[in-house]
């Protein structure tokens, strides 16, 4: 369906955004009987926003489950949120996802998802997060075509500009398609359509003109255009617009879209530089996955907003290749000239490194292995190992947001509100609402799980107000 | 080899190694993700890993028009054939079939012509059946060079083949996995049982599974077929014709049905999929050698339900025309693939088990 004449007037259900939640959300309604509508502003070829660049997702589970082995439970699965959210976190609702998650996995197969075994150079993860093969974007592939099997209407291009929202009921959605103004009524209706990561302007505004060098991994299309046009009618919100997921990526990677490829993992067998050529944070504080994200503020703090990698030759091996091939040079000097670093102070730093490492021999690849440096600040506490063994390599380090967390309040039905009371046919599933659970940080894979359970609530909820 | 096309290959192959999303579908990727850097000969491997069933393609999110322009399908595709046409022996005949349809033809017609020939100038030795057209030594004097001389080539091509992806001694192990992969098709149902995505965009079908089985067991039932003649010829003392109820003509029957009804599939199947997934130069040249194939199997059909009436000389002189241009042309064409898809999943059992 491509064309917006050919679409009804009306619907039972109008989704807005073209993502995992939104695809729940719809097979869900659309399996009540209800009628439902997708509208989705990005392209076919780049439908389905950041789901799109997703790999896995995490799941509870007793027993063997899938692809997943062993156990997750409810309880150790939750520390592992509190955990990496500092507490942030809304036991409720978040109880909720994760006792959902469990139901997901089947329903997600049933739905056409299938599911592989852990990758390889992510065993760490073979226990709580499922794998969907292929990636999510044959996740998104198979669900358009469960949800037009089930006789859902998706027009793509389809820009949402406006809710009329009067007494707590949203009247009708503006939106622009095949450049003309287009207007549709839906009985109920569900914004599915991500965080606000994808307008510069916006975080600029959040986060001051540092947000100019931030690369986005994702979506063009998450200008969050539908969550400011509800904001500014008053729905209430969670969440502060500076906080947003961000890690370090290579500096080389396209402004938008780059996705999984563009991460690096070589920061704890590297030391890190700013464009001063000085160290500023312990690279070996912990294992990287841990760490992944606190660079990327970390980058985000230095000058430019930009970081340099700098490893030798017996570390090359020793970390997952990225989509760039690093920088490369016989000398320390020429590899400085060749990152636009000032080669004396570069030299200087890596001495001094070299001279606050003590014995290697306990050095271990995937462990906290205590080799340390003594008497530098920052110190690296972990993998520290002198840089002398050429050719150096380089990678140069920015800030790539992931998504942002300021969104819209929800209760446990997935339902969106205004301070008068509950909107009566209105409700956020995924990205735009995860701020209603996580307050800041982020876990591996959740992102996915809230999305699917929040989108299923709200897809059911929204069919039955509508029927 | 092409540089270029290696050097496509090699960018994406770089991508994919740092993504590795598409692990679960073929043999490509396990394998491809065992490595960092690659050399000509790991791409010419996983080039001829690859059966093109577009799965990686429709779950990319880098293909156009993202910058990163994922098209791995077809950069391997491309370097496979050009890969088939640099190791063949003799080159100057090894680039001319794969893509080019017309000379597939070309060769069809000088076969049928020779045959046509032959009929005319040797005749019967006073033979029954098709020997009355044409005697059994005259067939065989044709057909046992056109057997021998492409087998050969095929040992050149296949010789360079391993020393290029750094073959090593084969174990009979080796040979059973590749063999055990081979007769299940394993790959081309896809890591989750599904199939191609090569009929309606990314929808999984089995359809060219299934395809590819009846032509690949429908060729294998007719040389069955061949070789039981042979065998009840100089075994036996049994020369043709043989009534149907026999070895040579149940498993020629049955094998001319799958090969014809196969290739009649797999024609269809292509002109439903997207050329530009696959190497669009040899569009042509492989759609000629299905058509030639069906045509062997068809045509030995219709010279059996015709073989006593009196076109059977014209008959016999199209089927073993098609045979004969199938024969020759097997180094040089999409024939040649079954030979080095078997030869790359023994080196991949090879990698498997060090
Ligand atoms: C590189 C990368 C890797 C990730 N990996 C994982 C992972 O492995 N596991 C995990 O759980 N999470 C992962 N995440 C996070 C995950 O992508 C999100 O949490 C999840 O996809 C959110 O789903 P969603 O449906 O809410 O939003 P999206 O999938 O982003 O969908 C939003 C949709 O709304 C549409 N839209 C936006 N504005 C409008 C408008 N005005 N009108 C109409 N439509 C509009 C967009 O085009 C898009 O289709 C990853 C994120 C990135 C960037
Ligand atoms: S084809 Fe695309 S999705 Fe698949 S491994 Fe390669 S880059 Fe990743
Ligand atoms: S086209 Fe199919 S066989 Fe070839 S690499 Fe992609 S998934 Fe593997």
């Amino acid at each position: 369906m491509n064309d917006a004449t050919s679409l009804a007037t009306s619907y039972d259900v109008a989704i807005i955004g073209g993502g995992n939640a939104a695809l729940c959300a719809a097979m869900t309604a659309a399996e009540t009987g209800a009628s439902v509508l997708i509208l989705e502003t990005a392209p076919k070829p780049y439908r389905g926003g950041n789901s799109r660049h997703t790999r896995n997702f995490r799941c509870m589970h007793s027993g063997p489950l899938g692809p997943l082995v062993e156990d997750y439970s409810e309880d150790e699965y939750l520390a592992d949120l509190m955990k990496v959210t500092g507490g942030k976190t809304d036991e409720h609702l978040a109880r909720l996802a994760i006792r959902s998650s469990e139901e997901c996995l089947p329903w997600m197969q049933d739905h056409g998802v299938h599911f592989q075994p852990s990758l390889s150079g992510t065993l760490s993860l073979a226990r709580t997060n499922a794998f969907f093969m292929g990636g999510g974007k044959s996740l998104v592939n198979a669900y358009y075509r469960t949800a037009q099997k089930l006789g859902v209407d998706v027009l793509y291009e389809a820009h949402v500009t406006h809710l009329e929202l009067n007494d707590n009921h949203i009247d009708w959605i503006d939106y622009t398609h095949d450049r003309a103004d287009h207007r549709v009524t839906a009985k109920s209706v569900i914004v599915a359509s991500g965080g606000f990561q994808a307008d510069t302007d916006w975080l600029t505004r959040a986060w001051g003109p540092a947000a100019q060098n931030f690369l986005i991994r994702g979506t063009p299309y998450n200008r969050g255009v539908v969550l400011a046009d509800l904001l500014d009618q008053d729905v209430d919100s969670v969440g502060d617009p500076t906080q947003c997921h961000a890690v370090a990526i290579d500096g080389r990677a396209p402004k938008f879209d780059g996705g999984i490829v563009t991460r690096l993992d070589c920061v704890p067998f590297s030391i890190v530089v700013n464009k001063n050529a000085e160290r500023f944070y312990d690279e070996g504080e912990d294992v990287w996955p841990k760490r992944y994200a606190i660079w990327g503020r970390l980058v985000a703090g230095q000058p430019d907003q930009v970081g340099y990698v700098i490893i030798d030759a017996k570390s090359l091996d020793l970390f997952m290749p990225s989509v760039f091939p690093p920088l490369k040079s016989d000398t320390l000097e020429g590899l400085a000239a060749e990152m636009g670093l000032p080669a004396d102070k570069l030299r200087t730093t890596v001495d001094t490194f070299n001279a606050a490492c003590g014995d290697t021999s306990k050095f271990h690849p995937t462990e906290l292995d205590g080799v340390t440096t003594t008497g530098l600040t920052p110190a690296k506490t972990n993998w520290a190992r002198p840089i002398t063994e050429p050719p150096f390599y380089g990678y140069s380090l920015r800030t790539g947001v992931t998504f942002t967390y300021l969104g819209l309040k929800v209760d446990e039905n997935a339902q969106c509100s205004t301070p008068s009371g509950p909107i009566k046919n209105l409700w956020a599933a995924g990205e735009t609402m995860a701020g209603s659970i996580l307050g800041q940080g982020y876990l591996a894979g959740f992102g996915m799980t809230i999305g699917t359970v929040f989108g299923r609530i709200a897809g059911r909820e929204a069919a039955a107000y509508a029927n | 080899m092409q540089i270029d096309l290696l050097q496509e290959a090699r960018r994406q192959a770089e991508i994919c190694n740092a993504c590795r999303y598409c692990e679960g579908y073929c043999s490509v990727f396990p394998s491809m993700h065992a490595g960092r850097a690659f050399s000509d000969g790991d791409l010419t491997q996983l080039a001829n890993l690859c059966h093109n069933c577009r799965g990686c393609y429709y779950a990319c999110q880098y293909t156009a028009p993202h910058e990163f322009d994922l098209n791995l399908p077809k950069a391997l595709a491309e370097v496979r054939r050009d890969s088939w046409e640099s190791f063949a022996w003799p080159q100057p005949l090894a680039r001319r079939f794969h893509t080019h349809g017309g000379a597939i033809a070309l060769a069809l017609v000088i076969g049928f012509a020779l045959l046509l020939w032959a009929i005319r100038s040797i005749g019967s030795a006073g033979g029954d059946g098709f020997y009355a057209a044409l005697s059994h030594n005259a067939m065989v004097a044709i057909f046992l060079p056109a057997f021998l001389l492409p087998l050969i080539s095929l040992v050149v091509g296949l010789r360079r083949y391993w020393a290029t992806v750094d073959g090593q001694t084969v174990r009979l192990g080796d040979i059973m996995a590749a063999l055990s992969m081979a007769a299940k098709m394993k790959d081309l149902a896809a890591g989750h049982g599904e199939g191609c995505n090569f009929e309606d965009e990314d929808r999984f079908t089995h359809g060219r599974r299934h395809v590819h089985q009846a032509i690949m067991y429908g060729f294998l039932l007719c040389f069955a077929a061949t070789s039981a003649g042979t065998v009840m010829h100089y075994g036996f003392d049994m020369p043709a014709p043989y009534p149907l109820w026999s070895l040579p003509k149940l498993l020629g029957i049955s094998g001319g049905l799958l090969l014809t009804v196969g290739c009649a599939g797999m024609v269809a199947l292509k002109l439903k999929s997207d050329p530009d997934l696959g190497d669009v130069h040899a569009w042509g040249g492989e759609i000629g050698f299905i058509l030639l194939l069906g045509f062997v199997g068809l045509s030995g059909l219709v010279l059996y339900l015709l073989g006593s009436t009196a076109l059977m000389p014209l008959m016999l002189a199209l089927h073993l025309g098609a045979v004969l241009a199938f024969f020759l042309l097997t180094p040089f064409t999409k024939m040649a693939h079954g030979f080095y898809r078997l030869t790359a999943l023994i080196r991949d059992a090879q990698r498997k088990r060090s």
